[in-house]
């Protein structure tokens, strides 16, 4: 028996069949659901008379389609609305555990999951949604899957799947002050590119790893699939535990030791050997702002706009309005986010709310908004008056969901328009019809809300 | 579904990498509880001057013509080419559901991004990788020759050019058998439900926690 990366331990302890063709049965702990790619897998199971194999293994909520404001009055948009509808009444059919919009637990899916300990250390967790990458730092096996795959996970449990590669991305050394997760794995894209893990699960380990809260862990594995891994996971440590116990779905007592003891052995052996190997300082990492049209396009705050010439370059900077050598800074914001599946946790609002601390927004922004990730994370900010400092600072404090990440309700940009946003994606329109989305971490938005333009966030915490 | 069986089709470029499954399909049609209908919608934004909403008919929008599939010359084309990481992003199923119902049977890039290229083959559609100096001589082929067609034989996996030569790709065997049979995969997964069963009551003994309902 050789040595095993902690990939391979929960890749084998879920494998149901494997054939001489390496193609595997994977039996699915958990999946979670919500409305946008649910409805056509409940439609198959009807069609095929078929029923859920494990109905409470599944945790549905709506997310991408809800309203961030006076949700009281319903779903404006009707087509929205009937999305959701359709969630409710699958849900009820197919007796899945639904947490319903006007439930305090709503929230986004990959938010939920960890906040309510129904993603757990050791799972297998799937998801109709790319981000569900998220949950790998709770050393759990978590990947996105098609409408298709989630029918199949619903109907037998496991899905076929052919083993990833391993890879890992060791982090040296120690985050600067004012550089976060988010900008960490922003420039982890940057160098590695938007497929350079394709076909393989990345392990993110090391010292600037190993030091992160869970959250932060999160905001990495969150964005594994921007550089093209489906799975991203982090070995279970103390924090972790610590993060899991005394969650709503958390085993107790005496199951709980049980679990704890087999947790503790969710890390790669040390003479694990990786298929790819990639090496970062973290001490030399900058806060990262993407100037792009793909997660790879980012840049250090302060540094020049790229030159024309590289591949696809054009395309992007023409589609972003801004010219090749030139600096961020100088051009004006339009709209500011903060939320998304990314950066929506409590320790994402609490650094924000400390940089607009006693500040406004500039006035030439036009919209501010913070879209907590889940009604847990909005009522614990208030108990901490976060959102009187948002308010009271001139950001709108919305109601949870996916929101402006990748406007599907209301909340979008209008063409031309530029935001600072704390999301994942700055694909072309993915903040609505030629909106312009530069990718920063939680800090810079919030400096960013206060200048109406790009600064270097650590000159503002070094002023402090 | 559809059995996949060896055709002759027009192919039309889209040279750009890093197609991403929000360019192939815009969010707002993701608000369909169907899985049908998505073809007119392939590619919205790139394909129309105005903005696209779910509903909206497609027939009297106004067209970009510069957008490679709104010319003529690749009318009715049912091959894709294209370039690296095609289809990165979300893991919509509705991007394979638009490019198949526009019409496409097969795709062709030096790599495609792993969810999308899983979820082309739950959807009858042929994703086939070839290296970057091939896909390039594609590319020349197609610009160079109105008409450019290629015949695919998947039971043998060659792409057969019309000046004779051919071009062989890998795939993996299973998927290979599903789609040429049409194979409804959990009909397949359901024929091991002993063996699932089996797993899932040791599999319960070791992990008694995860096996615990979600009550809400």
């Amino acid at each position: 028996m050789g040595a095993k990366t902690l990939y391979d331990k929960l890749w084998e302890s879920h494998l149901v069949h494997e054939d001489k063709n390496g193609n595997a049965l994977l039996y699915i702990d958990r999946q979670l659901i919500h409305e946008v790619t649910s409805p056509q897998a409940f439609e198959g199971l009807r069609q095929a008379n078929r029923k859920p194999w494990r109905a409470s293994a599944n945790l549905a909520v709506a997310d991408h389609n809800i309203p961030t404001k006076n949700r009281d009055q319903g779903i404006a948009d009707p087509v929205s609305a009937l999305q959701v509808e359709t969630l409710v009444n699958n849900c009820e059919s197919f007796g899945v555990p639904y947490i319903p919009m006007d439930d305090g637990r709503q929230g986004i899916v990959h938010v939920v999951g960890p906040e309510q300990g129904a993603t757990l250390p050791g799972m297998t967790i799937v998801c109709g949604d790319s981000h569900t990458a998220t949950h790998g730092a709770l050393g759990a096996l978590a990947f996105g899957i098609g409408t298709s795959e989630v029918e199949h996970g619903l109907v037998t449990q496991c899905l076929i799947q052919t083993k990833s590669k391993n890879m890992r991305v060791k982090v040296d050394g120690q985050l600067q002050k004012g550089v976060t997760a988010k900008d960490l794995v922003l420039e982890i894209i940057k160098k590695i590119g938007t497929a350079g893990g394709t076909g393989h699960t990345i392990e993110f380990a090391g010292r600037a790893i190993e030091s992160m809260s869970i959250e932060e862990r999160m905001t990495v594995c969150n964005m594994a699939i921007e550089a093209g891994a489906r799975a991203g996971l982090i070995a279970v440590d103390q924090k972790t535990i610590e993060y899991v116990n005394g969650r709503p779905f958390a085993p107790k007592g005496g199951m709980w030791e049980k679990a704890v003891l087999y947790w503790q052995t969710l890390s790669s052996d040390s003479d694990a050997t990786f298929d790819k190997e990639v090496v970062f300082d973290a001490a030399n990492i900058k806060p990262q702002i993407t100037w792009g049209t793909s997660p790879e396009m980012g840049i250090n705050v302060g540094e020049p706009i790229p030159k024309m010439g590289k591949d696809g370059i054009e395309n992007a900077l023409d589609y972003m309005g801004i010219n090749d050598g030139g600096s961020l800074s100088d051009y004006p914001l339009d709209k500011i986010f903060i939320g998304s599946c990314t950066n929506s946790r409590i320790e994402d609002l609490r650094a924000a709310a400390e940089i607009v601390k006693g500040q406004k927004v500039a006035d030439t922004i036009k919209l501010a908004m913070v879209v907590p990730g889940s009604g847990e994370v909005k009522n614990q900010a208030e108990s901490e008056g976060l959102d009187k400092i948002f308010v009271e600072a001139g950001f709108e404090w919305r109601d949870p969901g996916c929101s402006m990440c990748l406007a599907m309700n209301a909340d979008r940009l209008d063409p031309g328009e530029r935001c600072a946003s704390t999301s994942n994606r700055n694909f072309e329109g993915r903040q609505g019809q030629g909106g312009r989305t530069h990718l920063v971490s939680p800090i810079m938005a919030a400096a960013a809300a206060i200048h109406g333009h790009f600064v270097d966030v650590r000159e503002i915490i070094g002023n402090d | 579904m559809e059995k996949f069986s060896n055709f002759n089709g027009l192919v039309a470029p889209i040279d750009r990498a890093n197609v991403d499954t929000d360019a192939i399909i815009p969010k707002q049609f993701l608000k369909s509880i169907k899985r049908t209908g998505f073809g007119p919608n392939l590619f919205d934004e790139w394909r129309y001057l105005d903005k696209g909403e779910p509903g909206m008919p497609c027939e009297n929008r106004p067209l970009n013509s510069d957008f490679v599939l709104n010319q003529n010359r690749y009318n009715g084309a049912s091959i894709l080419l294209t370039q690296k990481n095609f289809g990165c992003g979300s893991s919509r199923e509705h991007a394979p559901w638009a490019i198949k119902d526009f019409g496409f049977r097969v795709l062709i890039a030096p790599s495609f991004a792993d969810i999308f290229y899983n979820n082309c083959f739950k959807n009858g559609l042929l994703p086939i990788v070839l290296d970057d100096t091939i896909i390039n001589d594609l590319f020349e082929s197609v610009y160079g020759t109105p008409g450019f067609e290629l015949s695919i034989d998947l039971e043998n996996q060659v792409i057969q050019l019309s000046n004779g030569e051919s071009i062989s790709f890998d795939i993996d065997i299973y998927k290979k058998f599903c789609l040429m049979n049409g194979l409804d995969e959990i009909g397949q997964t359901m024929e091991k439900k002993e063996k699932i069963q089996l797993f899932e009551q040791q599999h319960k003994k070791l992990n008694p926690w995860t096996f615990e309902d979600l009550v809400i």
